[in-house]
């Protein structure tokens, strides 16, 4: 590896790990398409700051991005409040007119900076090598690195000074409120907070891979656990993987990185949708059919110990009444015998079933379990 | 430039005519269905379906190796629909809400579309330019082949809309009911979301990808303000789409830097600011001012109630009492004078002189009407 190529990846890394850390409140908050919106509407602060500063470097324009954050959320909520558009509306419109505006704006006014709609949505991790930062004149990195690492810690920090206050409003905004914590107050840090960080990352990973890195992360760490603090570390953790092997995808396609990186995070979230232990597609399916098939076996002992010991029980215990007594077809009916003779509930003589210790049991629990 | 050059030019200049019709047959569409989305609370589905469209776009020139219209949408329309899919079963599957499987979705296909742009792009071949006006769109691109073919798509979906008329507006009212009369809710659902996939995929060309959303939730937004009844809401819908589309086309010909998609979407914007300022009933000014009429009433009665209990105090009915006396017992509720002027300019109470007021015979009986309600 080359050392622009470490640059990119250190990079890369920590913008993953500063928006996953967030995403994880995101998801568990549901605000990922008011994220999703900011991260678009940020583009006007950044030209509004341009305007009044005239230098695209300027810490100024984390400001005026702020702002806007700010200002998207609030207008979501008050066009909410005036209940002539519901929720989902509300975000629907409020982020592609304010976007809509900067695009414009830049057009007509900015045409001749570098100032390119198109930047802001891809960005351009490539170049990150070449904007060096200097300290006392010797070269220490890459700015882009020292900027998302300090967005990174500065996020860190307010999640490890506020983990109570968060956790509260996030999953219970009630007692939240009750208590004095001010659930409103920590939702629009919160906000201003992904302003910042959608800023920071602007010019080097453009505003979709800000929103695939603060959601699709935090989304498949949610699927592997149920411990806050368990999940955000996975989700800082599959962030800088995704980030990883999705610059490796787009040196060996010559692609975007940032896109690259947004698949490689959709991939993950995929496999772990997939083959989550506990929650994963594949585990849902098998815990689904071992649910049958013991529902099906509790059915038939049930209704042999019904039976036991009866006038009727000679008639019902025959392995052909099953079909008709149970309404199963037959290949149905034979796998549940075949199931229920394997795993010692029931043993069968000639073609008449009686129960074992076992499958008693089994019945008289599901009769308890009720 | 005057309003005559203007209609000149949308009607014999090729490229404004050709923009105009295409924004049209894209706001009259999206207008329609939009109402839909924005009714069954979609609308930001609509949004992640055109995210996600990217992809399919991309994908469908990379396998055909042609950029014809029909072709490229057919390849946004089976992304969009892949990406709903995947959206419905991440939402039934896991605990995972809306809100975050449609931001997963959106950003990853999106993703996925812009590595795979990336791609293209650098492929040695020169087809491939003009590929990424699906980004934002480039309406001023748009050629006489793609509006006929923005034509036939939309024209089928609107055909199907009203043809399923009365199911669709089952289904976004009353669904149980619908179920409960033997329609197939589900296989409708399925319907009108591959028709709002239509929609969205008509509009790509022209407004981009990012601001498609726009399209469907504003004019519907805006139409919702003005009537409760479905039929016109969709009508308006429509007709807000048609005009914020041509009012858009037109601006972006005349100045510099307005490209078209941006300019669109801002005429959609400003229709929907109109219409909750000046909206009969739902309407911002409307509200404001039935507020203070009702404010006002309940002043007014309120006032005539304090007098006639003022009055039952003494053995008098007809004693006076000053304003500073109303004022003391309205307990800071204000315009108790507005209240007075009111309450005397239709002879409920009378000035005595120096601010004494006093009931006459109509605000007592007034007065006890209200009481006599207020039990």
């Amino acid at each position: 590896m080359t050392t622009f190529q470490i640059d990119i990846q250190l990079t890369a890394v920590v913008t993953a790990m500063a928006c996953a850390i967030l995403g994880g409140f995101l998801v568990l908050r549901r605000m990922a398409m008011l994220t999703d919106a900011i991260s678009h509407t940020v583009l006007l602060g950044i030209v509004i700051g341009f305007f009044i500063v005239q230098d695209l470097a300027s810490p100024f324009l984390i400001f005026g991005a702020a702002a806007v954050g700010v200002l998207t959320v609030s207008l979501v909520a008050l066009l909410e409040r005036s209940r002539l558009v519901k929720g989902d509306a509300a975000i629907g419109l409020v982020y592609p007119v304010l976007f809509s505006i900067a695009v414009i704006l830049i057009s007509r006014f900015a045409g001749d900076v570098h100032l390119d709609t198109d930047a802001v949505l891809v960005g351009e991790l490539a170049f990150i090598p070449f904007d060096r930062l200097y300290v006392l004149g010797y070269d220490i990195g890459p700015r882009g690195f020292y900027l998302m690492g300090g967005v990174f810690l500065f996020n860190l920090a307010f999640i490890l000074l506020f983990y109570k206050e968060l956790k509260l409003s996030t999953f219970d905004a009630g007692l939240a409120t009750a208590l004095g914590f001010m659930p409103l107050l920590i939702h629009y840090v919160l906000m201003t907070l992904v302003s910042v960080t959608v800023v920071g990352a602007f010019d080097i990973v453009g505003s979709v891979l800000v929103v695939a890195l603060m959601v699709a992360p935090p989304a498949a760490a949610y699927l592997l656990t149920d411990h806050l603090p368990r999940m955000l570390v996975l989700s800082a953790l599959l962030g800088a993987l995704s980030a990883i092997a999705g610059y490796w995808l787009a040196h060996f396609l010559d692609a975007s990185i940032a896109g690259s990186i947004a698949s490689v995070a959709g991939v993950v979230f995929a496999l772990v949708y997939l083959l989550a232990p506990e929650k994963g597609l594949l585990a849902l399916a098998r815990r689904r059919a071992r649910q049958k098939w013991e529902f099906a076996q509790t059915m038939l002992v049930i209704h042999l110990l019904n039976h036991e010991g009866l006038p009727e029980a000679h008639q019902e215990s025959r392995v052909a009444h099953l079909r008709e007594h149970m309404r199963w077809d037959e290949d149905f009916a034979d796998r549940v015998l075949h199931r229920s003779l394997v795993q010692g509930w029931v043993t069968q003589q000639g073609s008449y079933l009686s129960l074992t210790e076992n499958g008693r049991q089994r019945a008289q629990q599901a009769f308890l379990r009720d | 430039m005057d309003l005559g050059q203007i209609l000149y030019d949308l009607l014999f200049d090729y490229t404004l005519r050709t923009v105009a019709l295409g924004a049209s047959i894209l706001g009259l569409v999206s207008g329609a269905l939009g109402a839909f989305a924005v009714l069954r609370r979609q609308s930001l589905l609509g949004d992640a379906i055109s995210h996600a469209a990217l992809p399919g776009v991309v994908l469908a020139f990379l396998i055909t190796r042609t950029k014809l219209p029909l072709v490229l949408m057919v390849g946004a329309a089976i992304a969009g629909w892949l990406a709903t899919l995947w959206m419905m079963s991440i939402i039934k599957n896991t605990r995972i809400k809306e809100d975050g499987a449609l931001g997963l979705v959106l950003s990853v296909f999106f993703g996925f579309g812009l590595m795979l742009l990336t791609f293209t792009q650098r492929l040695p071949d020169s087809r491939q330019a003009g590929l990424d006006h699906f980004l934002f769109g480039q309406a001023a691109a748009l050629l006489a082949g793609d509006v006929i073919a923005m034509a036939a798509l939309g024209g089928l979906a609107l055909l199907l809309l009203g043809l399923f008329w009365k199911e669709f507006k089952l289904l976004s009212f009353d669904r149980e009911f619908g179920a409960s009369l033997g329609f197939p809710m589900g296989k409708l659902d399925i319907l009108l979301t591959t028709l709002l996939v239509v929609a969205i995929v008509i509009g790509l060309q022209a407004v981009g990808v990012v601001l498609m959303s726009a399209m469907l939730v504003a004019p519907a937004a805006a139409a919702r303000q003005w009537t409760d009844r479905l039929g016109i809401m969709v009508l308006l819908s429509s007709l807000f789409g048609v005009l914020a589309g041509v009012t858009g086309a037109v601006i972006s010909s005349i100045g510099r830097g307005f490209s078209t998609g941006p300019t669109v979407v801002l005429c959609a914007g400003a229709i929907v600011f109109f219409s909750m300022l000046f909206a009969p009933n739902r309407g911002l000014i409307w509200n404001w001012a039935r507020q203070r009429r009702n404010r006002r009433q309940l002043h007014m009665e309120s006032v005539l109630r304090d007098l006639y209990f003022m009055a039952g105090q003494h053995a008098d009915p007809d004693h006076a009492h000053s304003l500073q006396a109303l004022r003391a017992v309205s307990a800071g509720r204000g315009g108790v004078q507005v209240s007075l002027q009111a309450l005397e300019h239709k002879g409920m109470v009378r000035h005595t002189g120096s601010d004494q007021w006093a009931l006459t015979p109509a605000g007592a009986v007034e007065a006890q009407r209200l009481l006599h309600e207020f039990e």
